[in-house]
């Protein structure tokens, strides 16, 4: 069974809102809410990086842990969704999530006011898959039609990827072997080190 | 309790991801594999369910149950930029429902930007322009195209009655397809002027004329693609990342098997970010580092000197020039110190093949035509020109302006760089069907028919200068903004000032545009707005930065009541009086000239750039079978359309031009210019033999042993005509046919294309000649490309040391200025001392009417801003997100918001380009026809730009100017 993933290749990103506005097209996500949003460091000066970020599908999802109404599930393929119907808009997920994914509409679409609403990883949700209530409350299911999220597939660069993460895990070794290194905006030189000062230095920014 | 859910009923796309980052890999994904899984699975019933909801609802009111629901796929190419990303639509009973990437494009692969991603809400079109309005009495009235054409065609008439066909002023559209393009050069020629032009006058006219008269073309040489062969990259003038997004697809591929990226600018971009180098200019020092660089190469050796004495005439001189730029006057001009131009000088030699991109930060200039000459002398020295993985990779602005300015409305020039000559009138006549004196007789005079009209970056001086300074009789008096935002053209002050002067003013666009609400803002009435369809509304082909020529599917019908732009001219054709000559063999049905018999008319005349062999079955067929293309080389390995057996091998996708003689000769398009490492029937060629064949005494010719490879003449020779073709004993290849027609001919006016099939398939020569590229274009005001200060700068030393060119007197029409603002202005550095400088933001495009009306991309840039250093910011009180007043020597003065950053140097502010909507602190949104304002308005830039032209192409200055800035 696949264990669907996101991941995002700093090196490549190029900040283009690509997949922003893929997911705001797919799913018809109402102004206001960002299943999907690209964040940027160091803004403007040499070490610029950028990294699209959604709801990063847990595998031990703290929003899921946390949760009164216990809405959230997780699927086979490790995709984690929630149930518009149970959730209580008390916005306690957002306190646990280490990203920020979860999004509270004012209003209208996406179930009633104050309903969470975050990236499905384009799987829709409890409902019938491909139903139209699905499609109201959770956008489009392109899991069930045999395709990926739009996002990932729509990417300028092929930064974002999303998908089985065997897959990706291939696909990203392969850029790190011809590149000779991964993005240190996650921190690779904190666990492996700097090319030239190997040692593992805990670093008090998180990033280096 | 984790519930689990959902076990797979469908397969999860493991190739289809595959697919999508294969980017540059070989095409080894099982096809057949990969069709199964990538999507209808789930059925047509369940598909159908699984819409937006808003367009579901749009989908099963729309009448039409033939249709059953049936999703339908449209493939069309992205109307954003000129990388030409594939797009397949979804449309379900008419609506456009949803769209999926085109993993199949060799160019794009499925990827997509902001504005690409979200292109499916043109669909929705609910800031659009819904039907024909008029101001009266200072507000829009809703008008029925009756009326509004009848009213409109009379009162042009009267104007072309009153003061001659000159008086009124066609702004075309370089969104417009090749055959609406080109179709709008025959409509103005026949209203009887050359009064006409479209984008690429302010984005790469100055490209476009210093790159064709340095080596015959003036056009990207290679491809983005090609680039993934590059070992090094200078950006100079680019933000790629921005403006050209999914080029970086190719870039960033070359730069992870190793080549090095340099960026080159005023500003620390997006594309600085990723690169190795990133060197501070300042704005407008172009020549002076470029000449530091190339003082670099040649001190040390590093020039390719069998190249340049093969194949360059004139590098002496450069060399000369270059050697008086001393490190100390590099800097002194440039801010850039000497370890740094090495750097780059260094990069670029030892990392060959090289390549260079240049946008409009190179070409907005006084000097852009000489800026750019120096990137291709760059070039020429390194022998990188005609180089897979080097070249000059100019990236073109929008869709199809390099389409657009090879057969579309330009001023100065007939489709194809034919020119404004009596010949070349007599050529297209002979195209178009219709007799060569009648043509003329639409003309005021001959005179004004061989004379270039004026250019869209001064109309406004067309309409308010004295009528005895202007080179025709008549002062412009009706003005016609057919698919082109004002905010894009500098001196927004004059502007409208020139509109409220104007007699009639007229929009024909999908959308009203800031023309409009400008209008509304200064004006009573005397406006018109026709709602336009935009490229999704209906088909036709368009020529992406690289050449390559694609097909676009309908995708939708148009929307509200606008209408194609092609059948809006043959409306307007009738009501003048010339809708016979216009279609004369074009069929046209419901108002509306068939764009496939158009593209085959372009495929009779163009035969100058080699847009002769693109018919529409042949593009049709590459559209359908893009997977059979070789992302790396555009090339096809085998591959046979299913429809109609037409084989694709050996071709280049979208055949790229020049793709020489007739369809049947089957050319398969060029994917890098000037490549004598190629049989010119596989696409490779040599320098053009466009200037003569000797310049004072020096043969202008190749050297012998440098042709195209497989060509029977291995020497330099002039372009072929009959008398050549006699001399040289080929003329008996021609068939009697042939013959007939291409007696006293050359190959760019021997309509029979024989000339051509002679020297390219029996002998492997190339039509236009085979000479040197001219590193001194003896032509230009500057022929060795000389630093020259902008207009407005703020360093009166500079401007005494490099003063600009002496004003002209007759120039495109009109007098133009130089040195006497720049006197005026020597000082203006004062009291205005930072330096103004503009450019784009991913998520818009152009002017921005259409983007910013796109709520996806709207929402991601809401405010229109300049970017200011912290120290400019400190010593004038200002705080990230403060509003501020940027002030112009113009007394402009627009009123944006401050975003704090070290992206921009101390002395240099950059504000975006996209923004309208808002005039010198006011929010124009009552200037509007009612909802039909864009979501996201702002001030334009260009409402405090200042005066400044190139001195070839009247290119405006936009990157080079000055203002100062207070705290709101």
């Amino acid at each position: 069974m696949a264990r669907m993933k996101f991941i995002c290749d700093a090196e490549r990103c190029i900040e283009c809102n690509g997949c922003v506005t893929a997911c705001k097209n797919e799913h018809e996500v109402p102004w206001g809410v960002n299943r999907r949003r690209v964040v940027t460091i160091n803004d403007g000066v040499p070490g610029e990086r950028s990294m699209s970020v959604a709801c990063m599908h847990c595998s031990d999802a703290p929003c899921m842990a946390v949760c009164p109404v216990d809405c959230f599930y997780r699927t086979d393929e490790g995709v984690v969704l929630h149930d518009k119907d149970l959730c209580i808009g008390c916005g306690y997920c957002f306190y646990a999530c280490p990203f920020g994914a979860p999004q509270f509409p004012q209003a209208g679409a996406f179930g009633l006011r104050g309903k969470m609403d975050k990236c499905t990883f384009c799987a829709g949700g409890p409902e019938k898959n491909a139903s139209e209530d699905e499609f109201r409350k959770y956008g489009r299911n392109r899991l069930a039609e045999g395709k990926l999220p739009l996002c990932a597939e729509v990417c300028s660069t092929k930064a974002l990827l999303g998908g089985d993460a065997d897959v990706l895990a291939d696909i990203y070794r392969q850029r790190v072997t011809t590149r000779g290194k991964g993005a240190d905006i996650w921190g690779w030189s904190t666990a492996y080190g700097k090319p030239d000062a190997p040692a593992q230095q805990p670093d008090a920014g998180g990033k280096s | 309790m984790t519930l689990t859910r959902k076990s797979a009923s469908a397969p999860r796309g493991a190739s289809r991801l595959a697919r999508a980052v294969s980017a540059a890999a070989p095409r080894t994904m099982d096809r057949r594999t990969f069709l199964k899984r990538s999507g209808m699975t789930a059925g047509a019933g369940a598909f159908a369910s699984a819409l937006p909801f808003s367009m579901v609802e749009r989908a099963r009111a729309a009448d039409a149950p033939a249709a059953g629901g049936k999703v339908e796929i449209k493939r069309t190419i992205c109307t954003h930029c000129s990388v030409g990303c594939a797009i397949d639509a979804e449309v379900m009973n008419g609506v456009w429902v949803g769209q999926e990437p085109v993993f199949d494009s060799p160019i794009n692969m499925g990827a997509h930007c902001a504005k690409g991603a979200s292109i499916r809400e043109h669909g929705h079109g609910e800031h659009r322009l819904r039907y024909p309005m008029k101001l009266v009495d200072g507000k829009w009235v809703r008008m029925s195209w009756d009326d509004a054409l009848t009213e409109l065609s009379a009162r042009l008439l009267k104007l072309r009655e009153e003061s001659g066909p000159d008086s009124v002023y066609w702004i075309g559209s370089s969104k417009h397809s090749n055959e609406q393009a080109y179709l709008m050069r025959k409509f103005v020629s026949m209203w009887g002027t050359n009064n006409c032009d479209h984008q690429a006058r302010i984005c790469h006219s100055t490209t476009v004329a210093g790159v064709a008269n340095t080596w015959g073309y003036g056009a990207m040489t290679n491809s983005y693609n090609d680039m993934q062969n590059s070992k090094a990259i200078l950006f100079m003038g680019s933000n790629a990342a921005e403006a050209h997004p999914v080029s970086l697809l190719h870039i960033l591929h070359a730069k992870e098997n190793g080549a090095k990226i340099v960026v080159a600018d005023p500003r620390f971009t997006r594309t600085a970010a990723k690169a190795d180098h990133f060197v501070r200019i300042r704005s407008g020092s172009d020549i002076a580092i470029l000449y530091g660089v190339m003082r670099h190469i040649f001190e040390n050796g590093w020039e390719d000197k069998q190249y340049i004495e093969d194949r360059v005439y004139g590098m002496d001189k450069i060399r000369d020039e270059a050697m008086k730029w001393t490190p100390e006057k590099v800097e002194e001009v440039s801010g850039v110190p000497d370890d740094q131009v090495k750097l780059i000088a260094e990069t670029m030699a030892k990392n060959k093949p090289s390549t260079v991109v240049w946008c409009m930060g190179q070409t907005q200039h006084t000097t852009g035509n000489a800026i750019v000459r120096m990137m291709c002398n760059l070039q020429l020295a390194l022998g990188n020109v005609g180089v897979s993985g080097g070249g000059t990779n100019i990236f073109r602005g929008h869709d199809n302006v390099q389409g657009a300015t090879d057969v579309g409305p330009n001023p100065d020039s007939l489709p194809g760089y034919y020119g404004i000559a009596t010949g070349s009138w007599k050529h297209w006549a002979n195209v178009w069907g219709v007799d060569y004196e009648w043509l003329k007789g639409r003309f005021a005079s001959q005179a004004l028919m061989e004379k270039s009209g004026i250019t869209v970056s001064r109309w406004i001086d067309g309409v308010t200068e004295k009528n005895e300074f202007i080179d025709q009789d008549p002062n412009l008096r009706a003005v016609v903004f057919w698919g082109h935002a004002p905010n894009s053209q500098t001196r927004g002050k004059d502007m409208l000032e020139a509109m409220k002067a104007l007699d009639t003013l007229v929009v024909i666009d999908p959308y009203p545009s800031a023309t409009a609400a400008m209008a509304a803002s200064g004006r009573k009435d005397g406006v018109y707005l026709l709602p336009a369809a935009t490229q999704f509304e209906c088909e036709g082909s368009c020529t992406a930065s690289n050449r390559s020529i694609q097909w676009r599917e309908k995708v939708i019908e148009p929307l509200w009541e606008s209408k194609p732009d092609h059948t809006i001219m043959y409306l307007f054709a009738q009501k003048f009086g010339f809708a016979d000559e216009f279609t004369k063999n074009v069929k046209v049905t419901n108002n509306e000239p068939d764009i496939a018999d158009v593209l085959r008319e372009i495929n009779r005349g163009t035969w100058t750039i080699g847009y002769s062999g693109q018919s529409p079955e042949r593009l049709k067929a590459h559209m359908r079978n893009m997977q059979v293309f070789d992302p790396k080389t555009l090339r096809a390995k085998g591959g046979i359309d299913k429809e109609t057996g037409y084989q694709l091998d050996g071709e280049y996708f979208g055949l790229p031009w020049p793709c020489y003689g007739t369809p049947e000769m089957k050319h398969p398009g060029t994917p890098n210019l000037y490549d004598t490492s190629k049989h010119v029937m596989d696409g490779g060629g040599n320098f053009r033999a466009n200037f003569g064949v000797e310049k004072d005494g020096v043969s202008l010719l190749a050297n012998d042993g440098s042709a195209s490879k497989g060509a029977d003449l291995q020497f330099g020779y002039p372009e072929f005509d009959h008398v050549l073709l006699k001399k040289l004993g080929w003329w008996d290849e021609l068939t009697d046919d042939e013959k007939k027609k291409a007696e006293g001919k050359n190959w760019k006016t021997d309509s029979s294309g024989g000339i051509i099939r002679v020297a390219m398939k029996e002998h492997g020569c190339h039509p236009f000649g085979n000479a040197k590229a001219r590193a001194v274009v003896w032509n230009f005001p500057d022929s060795v490309p000389l630093h020259r200060e902008p207009l407005f700068s703020p360093r009166a030393d500079l401007v005494a040391k490099y003063p600009t060119h002496d004003d002209k007197k007759a120039f495109w029409r009109l007098p133009t200025l130089y040195k006497s603002v720049q006197d005026q202005f020597a000082n203006v550095g004062k009291d205005y001392p930072l330096i103004m400088t503009s450019g784009r933001l991913v998520e818009y495009e152009g002017g921005g009417d259409e983007t910013r009306s796109n709520p996806w991309l709207a929402e991601l840039q809401q405010d229109m801003f300049v970017e200011i250093n912290p120290r400019a910011a400190n010593d004038r009180g200002i705080r990230d997100k403060d509003m501020v007043w940027v002030k112009s020597p113009t007394g402009a003065q627009i009123k944006v918001m401050a975003m704090v950053t070290e992206r921009v140097g101390a002395d240099t502010v950059f504000l975006p380009f996209h923004f309208a909507g808002h005039w010198m602190g006011k929010d124009l949104i009552d200037s509007y026809p009612e909802g039909a304002a864009p979501v996201v308005r702002g001030e334009a830039v260009n409402t405090a730009t200042t005066y400044g032209y190139d001195s070839v192409t009247m290119m405006q200055e936009t990157k080079t100017t000055v203002c100062q800035i207070v705290k709101a």
